[in-house]
């Protein structure tokens, strides 16, 4: 009953040509990250050794490995947490479980979006002239760290009110009917069923804190330092500025050293989101409702 | 009655316990705009020496000459940085914005089930890679790549750091236009279909002129992120102080400046006053681009639920 007309036929035409254009502009997103690990791992993978990870820099930083720089990573990112995820957690709770549909709700929403848009390196004025100065923390892990919480809480709070919104309604007012208060319902409820959520969210702010360099680098984190951090208040190295300064500031490093900083900075981010998203995955195939 | 009385009294420790956590979030919440207000608050305490005293709205707007460390006469122009910022964000922009919608469109109107889910995941992987990583890509890649190809002496210039701030920028690009997309009612393209029309006709037709505003809010935050990346564009862009004119030339960026600067002046100094003014002109003009795509996406949402909501969808939270 129904013959292809030219009409039809030019329009099939059409929509495969604009079906393979759109393919090919999302490939040419895709394919930059395939590379960018590949020539990381070619020209990086060489000087990976266990020498390498766990030595510290010698010659200038010209030889030996990056230890300092991989444990004041740590150190950064772990007080970062500390100071963000309990803020964090507590404003999404405030937004997807308390705020009313008001102008403070606004306000509270556009805030966050600026956070999170606000240049790092204007992140990083604000760790000079209030940690560092105002709050007399020094350059430090301390003022380095509270820097990289203010900055990435955006992420946390995100991710922590997707991940409650995913828990019914249905299950709330159940609850509530049984006499519990909000909080009750919040503890027993809410937070066992979207706790896997807000993991993720940590997790991937691990990922974004690990890799940030500017607000870092005038607020705790040092060119070189002959021996590892020892408590908040010291100075630490760290790899997203050792990166920077391998590859800009010393002369005669050899050439494989900054590809391997970059290829092991690169693969605790990845790893960190690849974990992130294959948990996402398994938590959507597990969800009961 | 007095039951009723009585248990709409019942302050026992959990009603207390509950409201203790009820200000406890509360403070949580408003800590947001506490620390975005605090960081207007901060960079201005360190930067209004300069803005009160030394700041000329003609120098510093109007004369590409930023020579802060001169010792006879420093000068604090910064237009030179300004066009900088600007023409590393207009090419990445140029680059990144037709790649970034089209692969919003393929991701939300063609692309289905595992397909759709893995390209998600990838852009994602895109938006992951830290900003000193891709500095360091266009220093020992591009850089060489482009004075091979184009044959120019220096590869570190505003093509390098353009490409790269586009493919920094393509992810958030993505995402939110994906969203807008997506917010596009099916009542829209049920109607569209029914007329006879192929997936591109709808796309085109109805689904992209519905999804405007979100789709020129997704530009506008990528603009924003262009506009604010640092490390890269300190590392690829050559950061030499020059008003451009073609995209070999090496040029520096207002958020390169304060990097590279900072360190090397005394605290409360003008120099590092002035930098902490470029501080606030960047905190300005970023949170007016957010403050806009904001508008935009709330304008293209409110328009939907006034069009196109469907009684049967209403189950649908």
């Amino acid at each position: 009953m129904f013959e292809a007309t030219a009409q039809n036929r030019r329009n099939r035409k059409v929509e495969g040509l604009f079906r393979l254009l759109f393919l090919w502009m999302t490939c040419m997103l895709i394919l930059p990250v395939a590379l960018v690990l590949g020539v990381l791992i070619v020209r990086g993978g060489p000087a990976i050794s266990w020498e390498f990870l766990f030595s510290p820099p010698t010659n200038g930083m010209t030889a030996g490995g990056i230890l300092p720089a991989l444990v004041g990573t740590v150190w950064l990112v772990v007080v970062a947490l500390i100071a963000s995820v309990p803020v964090g957690v507590a404003a999404a709770l405030y937004l997807s479980e308390y705020a009313p549909d008001n102008r403070l709700t606004r306000a509270i929403n556009l805030a966050i979006i600026n956070l999170a848009g606000v240049p790092s390196i204007v992140h990083a004025l604000f760790g000079v002239g209030a940690f560092v100065i105002f709050f007399r923390f020094g350059t430090s892990i301390l003022a380095a760290s509270l820097t990289l919480a203010v900055m990435t809480l955006p992420v946390v709070i995100v991710a922590t009110r997707e991940s409650l919104q995913t828990v019914p309604l249905a299950f709330r007012e159940a609850c509530w009917n049984m006499g519990a208060t909000r909080w009750q319902t919040i503890r027993k409820i809410v937070l066992p069923n979207s706790i896997s959520g807000i993991l993720t969210g940590v997790i991937l702010e691990v990922s974004r804190t690990s890799g940030e360099t500017a607000p870092i680098m005038f607020t705790g984190a040092a060119f070189f330092l002959p021996f590892l951090p020892q408590g908040v208040l010291d100075q630490t190295m760290a790899m997203s500025l050792h990166l920077f300064v391998i590859s800009t500031q010393v002369p005669d490093v050899p050439e494989h050293m900054p590809f391997g900083v970059a290829l092991v900075l690169i693969s605790m981010v990845l790893a960190m989101n690849g974990i992130s998203i294959a948990f996402r995955v398994y938590l959507r195939g597990r969800k009961k409702w | 009655m007095t039951d009723v009385a009585h248990a709409a009294d019942r302050r026992d420790l959990a009603w207390w316990v509950d409201r203790a956590v009820q200000i406890l979030v509360l403070a949580g919440g408003l800590s947001a705009i506490v620390f975005i207000a605090g960081i207007f608050v901060f960079i201005t305490r360190e930067g209004a020496g300069f803005v009160f005293d030394r700041f000329d709205f003609r120098e510093f707007f109007f004369s590409p000459r930023w020579t802060p460390t001169s010792s006879h006469n420093p000068t604090y122009g910064a237009l030179a940085l300004i066009a900088g910022t600007a023409s590393v964000t207009g090419l990445a922009m140029v680059v990144s914005v037709p790649f970034s919608l089209g692969a919003a469109v393929y991701i939300g109107e063609f692309a289905t089930g595992r397909v759709r889910e893995t390209l998600k995941v990838l852009v994602e992987l895109l938006a992951a890679i830290p900003s000193v990583v891709w500095g360091f890509i266009g220093l020992s890649i591009m850089n060489p790549l482009i004075i091979q190809i184009f044959d120019v002496p220096i590869g570190l210039n505003v093509l390098n750091s353009g490409i790269i701030l586009g493919l920094m920028a393509a992810p958030i690009m993505t995402t939110i236009a994906e969203d807008a997309l997506k917010a596009v009612p099916d009542t829209y393209r049920e109607a569209a279909e029914a007329m006879g029309a192929t997936r591109w006709q709808v796309t085109f037709k109805v689904v992209l002129p519905a999804a405007r505003n979100g789709l020129v809010a997704a530009t506008l935050l990528g603009v924003g992120r262009g506009f604010g990346e640092t490390m890269a564009v300190l590392m690829a862009s050559g950061h030499s102080i020059n008003l451009p004119t073609s995209p070999f030339d090496s040029v520096r960026a207002l958020t390169a400046t304060i990097a590279a600067e900072l360190g090397e002046t005394a605290a409360g100094s003008d120099h590092y006053q002035a930098l902490f003014t470029l501080g606030i002109f960047l905190f300005l003009v970023t949170f007016a681009i957010n403050f806009a795509a904001d508008v935009f996406v709330r304008g293209g949402q409110r328009k939907h639920r006034r069009r196109g909501r469907r009684p049967a969808a209403s189950a649908n939270p």
